[in-house]
């Protein structure tokens, strides 16, 4: 079995896209901080580094809640989807 | 729909199923509240659900659950790069009342279970957060979701490790990188005789493997293989910590894990059809929080009540439980018309007479024991090669099994340590 690129991966779950995030990153909290967990911790690769500063997509997101655990200054405000948003495993 | 109700159970998962199919049997009016467009869809586990709990509530419930296979070979398997060795217990000889683990996939399974309650006279309503508690003073009366408030009796938090409603009450369990592990799954899809022939078991029997080692490159966590009718749940669980520290990807791990020879031999021709993750506490008792306050009680993941220790991770039967011990206790606090903490203070005497409690008392050191980095990296390794060592034959003059284990120790690990290691895991284990 050949391996797969985060998108392939991605692709095989069903979402259900919001228009409103339910990921906020204080960027002025997030720019102080070194170590950057959130690009190791997040299954889904949601975070991205360009330029020194950290983007983020939710529309992949597996709703494990990782990324705020793991933020040491605390600069990711977290909740789960609204209703009926957000991924929908068929087997689980 | 009702205007109020006795009790609102908020999450569709093994804990807040149990509790509204107990309360709604009970007779009481209860509204189970799933933010997922169907129940079970947010939901995922490695996959092996112990039968004897549930059991209790649905006698027989593997009749008519949609379980995959109920597990007749248990293997645990360690790794080093290149190699594994396996211990190998296989029960198809036993009665079948004797096998009560089976393989299930959430999102199935907890469909079923929400239809339960419903059928037993619950309200369930799929596709909706709770956004808040309703609050009366310092009780909790109520929930709020999509701008309606909706009062009840009592409140269940049932919604999974990263409880909302926990955090709204000040109850949360305190998760952190060293006390939560991040699961990551596929499911391979593979044909039923296949599976059957590579796996050896037949009919409705199947196995679960749990791997130790090179899965995770020797940090703390591990790896699974269960077999489904006709796809593998394959994942690895590390603590958040670890991936942290050594810059590592659990997806990474998952890629390399299936790139083992032993591993690839075992997913061959399957195709993965869903890419899952998901948390697990796995603190033990050192990160409960309170379980109750006046009109709520913490259930399942919400409340940490998993059982991490050497040998297992298990979290289903515990979220039962505690949801049954929950819907107890709101059966006779709604006879007294109360629902103050005291009367609440129940729910922790259940627990505290129930394995819930009881196993992560006697396990409240597992967490800290298994912070031992030799569990993942030196012992999987030492074993498989003495193995090697041990099955090769090459010609020259043979040594004995313990000559031969002195030489792969050594620059390993020192027999002390290694005394000391399985001295400590008598509680861990």
């Amino acid at each position: 079995m050949s391996t797969m690129t985060m998108e392939q991966r991605l692709a095989l779950n069903k979402y259900e896209v919001d228009t409103e995030a339910h990921i906020r990153l204080k960027q002025d909290v997030c720019l102080q901080c070194e170590a950057r967990s959130c690009l190791y911790v997040c299954p889904a690769e949601c975070f991205k580094e360009r330029e020194g500063k950290i983007s983020f997509s939710h529309e992949g997101c597996l709703e494990c809640g990782s990324c705020h655990i793991s933020c040491g200054p605390e600069a990711i405000e977290w909740s789960y989807p609204r209703g009926h948003f957000g991924v929908s495993y068929e087997y689980g | 729909m009702k205007e109020s109700f006795d009790a609102i159970v908020v999450g569709a998962g093994p804990a807040g199923c149990a509790a509204a199919y107990s309360l709604a049997r009970a007779g009481l009016d209860v509204l189970l509240v799933e933010r997922g467009k169907f129940a079970g869809v947010k939901n995922m586990t490695g996959g092996v659900l112990y039968g004897p709990v549930l059991n209790n509530l649905i006698p027989d419930f593997w009749k008519e659950a949609p379980v995959e296979r109920h597990v007749t070979r248990h293997v645990i398997t360690l790794l080093s790069e290149k190699t594994s060795l396996s211990i190998d217990f296989n029960s198809t000889g036993l009665d079948e009342s004797l096998q009560d683990g089976y393989t299930v996939l959430r999102a199935r399974f907890d469909r079923w279970f929400a239809d339960k309650v419903e059928q037993a006279g619950g309200v369930v309503i799929t596709g909706v957060r709770v956004d808040d508690l309703l609050w009366d003073g310092k009780r909790v009366v109520g929930i709020v979701a999509g701008g309606d408030k909706i009062p009840a009796g009592v409140v269940i938090a049932a919604d999974g490790v990263n409880s909302a409603l926990a955090k709204k009450a000040g109850l949360s369990a305190r998760l952190s990188p060293e006390n939560v592990n991040q699961g990551v799954k596929e499911i391979i899809r593979m044909p039923r005789e296949l599976i059957e022939q590579r796996f050896n078991v037949s009919g409705d029997g199947g196995a679960a493997i749990h791997f130790l080692g090179f899965c995770t490159r020797g940090v703390h966590g591990g790896g699974f293989l269960y077999t489904n009718r006709e796809s593998l749940s394959l994942g690895v669980v590390v603590q958040l910590k670890a991936l942290i520290e050594n810059n590592l990807k659990s997806v990474e791990l998952l890629e390399g894990f299936k790139a083992h020879p032993t591993v690839k031999e075992l997913i061959k021709d399957g195709s993965t059809v869903e890419y899952s993750a998901h948390l697990v506490p796995a603190g033990g008792l050192g990160m409960v929080p309170r379980l109750y306050t006046d009109g709520l009680l913490l259930t399942g993941d919400a409340a940490a009540l998993v059982l991490a220790t050497g040998r297992s991770l298990e979290g289903s039967n515990f979220a039962l439980a505690s949801g049954m011990a929950a819907a107890e206790t709101v059966r006779r606090a709604r006879e007294k018309g109360d629902y103050s903490q005291e009367t609440l203070s129940h729910y922790a005497e259940l627990l505290s007479e129930s394995f819930v409690l009881q196993d992560l008392k006697r396990f409240q050191r597992s967490a800290e024991l298994l912070e031992n980095q030799r569990l993942y990296s030196v012992y999987p390794e030492l074993a498989c090669s003495l193995a090697e060592k041990v099955f090769r034959v090459d010609g020259d003059p043979k040594k004995t099994v313990w000559q031969l284990a002195r030489e792969e120790m050594k620059g390993r690990v020192s027999i002390w340590t290694l005394l000391k290691d399985a001295l400590a895991a008598r509680r861990s284990v």
